[in-house]
C-alpha cells in the first residue's frame, strides 16, 4: 500500500519550508484556492473521512454545520494527543509540520473560516518548537496571514501549548482551556459548531485529519474514497504500544485484519507469551480478547464488535500481566484526570479505583464486583463529556470478560490477608443477605 | 423502632469471632478522609486585582505575558502561556508569582490560583529546577514503569535541584518506559540509565543523548518510501 500521511516521512528536512515545498508542498493549496469554498468543501465530504481523533464524525459534515455568513468564525486543530496509547499525532507534527499547516489553510478556506489555533500539549516542547518555526516560515512565504497567495482568503494562526490535562483532549474542554480558564467541558447544546470559542462558530478537528486534508484536495475525495472500507475511507495510523516487540506508529489501510497489526507490523507479544487481552482504540475503548483478533481493523467494524476505534491507539497486554493491574492503572488515570464537573464521573472513578483497592488488599467478596459493574452502568450517558464513560466501558468490559481471574484474584488476596476463605463468609449468611458488601444494619 | 428496641437486648452488629474486613484506615483527626489541605482564613478580604504600582514584575517576564495577551483576541486567553513564564522566571507558581502575572493581566490571583491548580505541568509548591516526568500510564507500566519511577525516585531523594514526578500517559509508549527530561523525551529506559540522566542534569549536557526520542526513526518499514 502506498502511504499518504506517512510518505518518506524521515527524509531530513521535511519540517523546514524548502524541503516540503521540492516534494510539493502547498501545491493543494494553490489548487483549493482555485476552486470556491463550497468546492472544496464537497471534496471533503466526498472522500467521507471520518475524524481521527476519537468520536470518527465525518470531517466534512461537521464543517457544513458551520453557518455561512459573514462573523468571526474559528477553527481549533486539537493537538493535546493524550490519550493513554496514542502518539501518531506527535510524530506527524514532529517531522511533516508543514502537511498540518496546509491542512488547517484549506479547511479555513472552506468552512469560511479567518482564525485559527493549534492547541498542543504542553509536555509536547519539542514538537511546539518546531510547529512555531514552521508557522513563521509559512507566514513570511504568505501561506498564511492576509490575502493568502492573492486569494481573497485570510488566516491567522496561533500555537496554543497546554499544561499538562487529559480532559483538555475533550473538544468544550479544549476551549475553555484555550480560553485561558480551567479545562471543564461544556454543556452540549449548543455544539461548538454553533458556538464554541469565544461564543463563536467553532470548527475543531484532530491533527491526523487535518493533515490528511491537502492529500484529498490533491488526489480528489473520490479517488480518496475508494481507500479503505465503504463507511471507513482512507488510511489510519496506528499506535501500537505495550507488549509488543516493535511499538510505533503504522499507516494501514482501514479494514486491515487487527492481527496483520499486531503480529505483522508490530511483531505480536515477546516470544513465549499470548495476547492476553487488548485495546483497540486507546485506553478508553472497551477490552477485545485473543478471539477478536481477526476482526478488520475500521470503525464500524469495531463498533459492532463491541468496541471503538477510537483515536487508533491498540495496547496489547500479554498473559504475564493479572487483568487486576491493567483495570487499576485506568480507573487511577481517569479518577486523577476528572475535573470533577459532574459528579457521577467524578466519584464514580474515585470508588472504582476504591473498589480495585479493596480487592487487592483481600477486603472484597465478589459481590464487590457486581457493585462495581453497576457504578460503571451509572456513569455512562450521564456526564457532560464521555470522561467518565472512558473509564466506565473498559473496566465495565473487563468485569464482563475476566470474571473468573477476578474471583480467583479476590480469593487468592484473601487468603494472602487473612481475611478469610469465601465459604466462611456466605456461611455466616452475609453475602446473601445483604445487597453490599458490608452488612447492613 | 427505637422504642422496640430500647426494650429488648442491644442490637448485635454482628455474632462471628473475627472481624471480616480489615480495619480502616484513619488520618490522625479521626476522619477517613483527609480534609482540607490547608487552613483557610475565612475573615480575610479576598484578594484584588494587584496594584501595579505596588506590584514589581521583572521587564523580561511582563514582555513575555503581553506579547502572550496580544496573541488573542480576548487577552484572558493568555493565562496558561504567562503561567509558564512566571514559573520559568520564578521556578514554581509561588503565591509571588501569581501576584505579578495578575497585575500585568488585570485579572485576580484567585483566577490564576484555580488556573495554575488544574493542570499537571504548573506546580503551587517549591520544585527543584529540572523536572523529570516519568510516565506510569498503561503502556509504559507493561514494561516496568512503576519500578522505574520508584528507583529514580529513590535516587533523587539527596538531588535539591531534581525534582521526579509520576505522570500520565505523556504520548510516547513506542518508547516505554520513558521520561520527559526538562521536555526532552528519552527512552526505552533501563535502570542503569538513571545515574546518566542526573550526571547529564548536573554538568548541564544533553540528557541521555543517544535515547533521545528526537532522532528516532519512523516504525513503519513502509514510511521510507518504495
Amino acid at each position: 500500500m502506498k502511504k499518504i500521511l506517512f510518505d518518506r516521512i524521515d527524509e531530513p528536512g521535511l519540517n523546514t519550508l524548502a524541503v516540503y515545498e521540492r516534494r510539493g508542498g502547498y501545491g493543494a493549496l494553490r489548487k483549493a484556492l482555485a476552486m470556491s469554498p463550497q468546492e472544496v468543501l464537497d471534496e471533503l465530504l466526498t472522500s467521507a473521512i471520518r475524524g481521527r481523533g476519537g468520536a470518527g464524525f465525518q470531517m466534512g459534515k461537521k464543517v457544513s454545520f458551520l453557518p455561512k455568513g459573514d462573523m468571526d468564525k474559528y477553527l481549533v486543530c486539537n493537538a493535546d494527543e493524550s490519550e493513554p496509547g496514542t502518539f501518531k499525532d506527535r510524530e506527524l507534527m514532529q517531522k511533516s509540520p508543514h502537511m498540518l499547516i496546509e491542512g488547517i489553510v484549506i479547511a479555513a478556506y472552506a468552512g469560511g473560516i479567518d482564525r485559527a489555533f493549534i492547541y498542543i500539549r504542553g509536555e509536547y516542547a519539542y514538537q511546539a518548537d518546531i510547529l512555531d518555526a514552521a508557522i513563521e516560515e509559512a507566514r513570511a512565504a504568505g501561506y498564511i496571514g492576509e490575502r493568502i497567495l492573492g486569494s481573497d482568503h485570510t488566516l491567522s494562526l496561533v500555537l496554543h501549548r497546554g499544561a499538562g490535562a487529559y480532559i483538555c483532549g475533550e473538544e468544550t474542554g479544549l476551549l475553555d482551556s484555550l480560553e485561558g480558564k480551567r479545562g471543564n467541558p461544556r454543556l452540549k447544546p449548543p455544539f461548538p459548531a454553533l458556538e464554541g470559542l469565544y461564543d463563536g462558530p467553532t470548527l475543531i478537528n484532530n491533527v491526523e485529519t487535518l493533515s490528511t486534508v491537502p492529500h484529498i484536495i490533491a488526489m480528489g475525495g473520490a479517488e480518496y474514497a475508494k481507500i479503505g472500507t465503504e463507511t471507513s475511507t482512507g488510511t489510519k495510523l496506528v499506535s501500537v504500544s505495550g507488549d509488543v516487540k516493535r511499538p510505533g506508529n503504522y499507516e494501514i489501510e482501514l479494514g486491515t485484519p487487527s492481527r496483520e497489526i499486531i503480529f505483522d507490523l508490530a511483531g505480536g507479544p515477546p516470544d513465549g507469551r499470548t495476547v492476553k487481552l487488548w485495546f483497540p482504540g486507546g485506553s478508553s475503548a472497551p477490552v477485545l480478547t485473543a478471539e477478536d483478533l481477526d476482526i478488520p481493523y475500521d470503525f464500524d467494524s469495531m463498533a459492532k464488535a463491541g468496541s471503538m476505534l477510537g483515536s487508533g491507539a491498540i495496547i496489547v497486554v500479554d498473559d504475564s500481566h493479572p487483568v487486576l493491574d491493567v483495570a487499576m492503572k485506568l480507573a487511577k488515570f481517569y479518577a486523577h484526570e476528572s475535573c470533577g464537573k459532574c459528579v457521577p464521573c467524578r466519584e464514580g472513578t474515585n470508588w472504582t479505583v476504591k473498589m480495585l483497592e479493596r480487592i487487592e488488599s483481600g477486603e472484597a467478596t465478589p459481590m464487590d464486583l457486581e457493585i462495581m459493574a453497576s457504578v460503571q452502568e451509572q456513569i455512562i450517558g450521564n456526564c457532560l463529556c464521555v470522561l467518565g464513560d472512558a473509564m466506565a466501558m473498559p473496566i465495565g468490559s473487563i468485569i464482563e470478560k475476566y470474571r473468573p481471574e477476578l474471583e480467583a484474584h479476590i480469593e487468592a488476596a484473601r487468603e494472602r490477608a487473612g481475611t478469610g476463605s469465601l465459604e466462611d463468609v456466605v456461611a455466616l449468611g452475609v453475602a446473601d443477605q445483604h445487597a453490599g458488601p458490608m452488612p447492613v444494619h | 423502632m427505637s422504642a422496640n428496641r430500647a426494650e429488648g437486648p442491644a442490637p448485635k452488629h454482628n455474632d462471628w469471632d473475627r472481624p471480616v474486613t480489615a480495619p480502616v484506615p484513619r488520618f490522625a483527626h479521626g476522619s477517613r478522609v483527609p480534609g482540607w489541605d490547608d487552613a483557610v482564613d475565612l475573615t480575610k478580604d479576598p484578594a484584588v486585582v494587584p496594584d501595579p504600582a505596588t506590584t514589581p514584575v521583572p521587564d523580561a517576564l511582563r514582555e513575555k505575558i503581553e506579547a502572550a495577551m496580544a496573541r488573542y483576541p480576548d487577552p484572558d486567553s493568555a493565562s496558561i502561556p504567562a503561567l509558564h513564564a512566571a514559573q520559568e522566571e520564578h521556578g514554581w507558581c509561588s503565591p509571588e508569582a501569581i501576584d505579578q502575572v495578575a497585575a500585568v493581566m488585570r485579572v485576580t490571583p484567585a483566577y490564576l490560583t484555580s488556573v495554575a491548580t488544574f493542570y499537571d505541568m504548573l506546580v503551587t509548591y517549591p520544585k527543584g529546577r529540572n523536572d523529570v516526568f516519568v510516565c506510569t500510564n498503561i503502556s509504559c507500566s507493561l514494561r516496568g514503569a512503576d519500578e522505574l519511577y520508584e528507583a529514580m525516585s529513590a535516587a533523587a531523594a539527596d538531588e535539591e535541584d531534581i525534582t521526579v514526578r509520576s505522570f500520565e500517559c505523556l504520548g510516547a509508549c513506542d518508547i516505554a518506559p520513558m521520561a520527559s527530561v526538562n521536555g526532552e523525551y528519552v527512552g526505552p529506559l533501563e535502570h542503569a540509565d538513571i545515574e546518566r540522566i542526573f550526571a547529564d542534569l548536573r554538568a548541564g549536557k544533553p540528557v541521555l543523548e543517544e535515547k533521545q526520542l528526537r532522532y528516532r526513526p519512523c516504525a513503519d518499514p513502509g514510511a521510507a518510501g518504495e
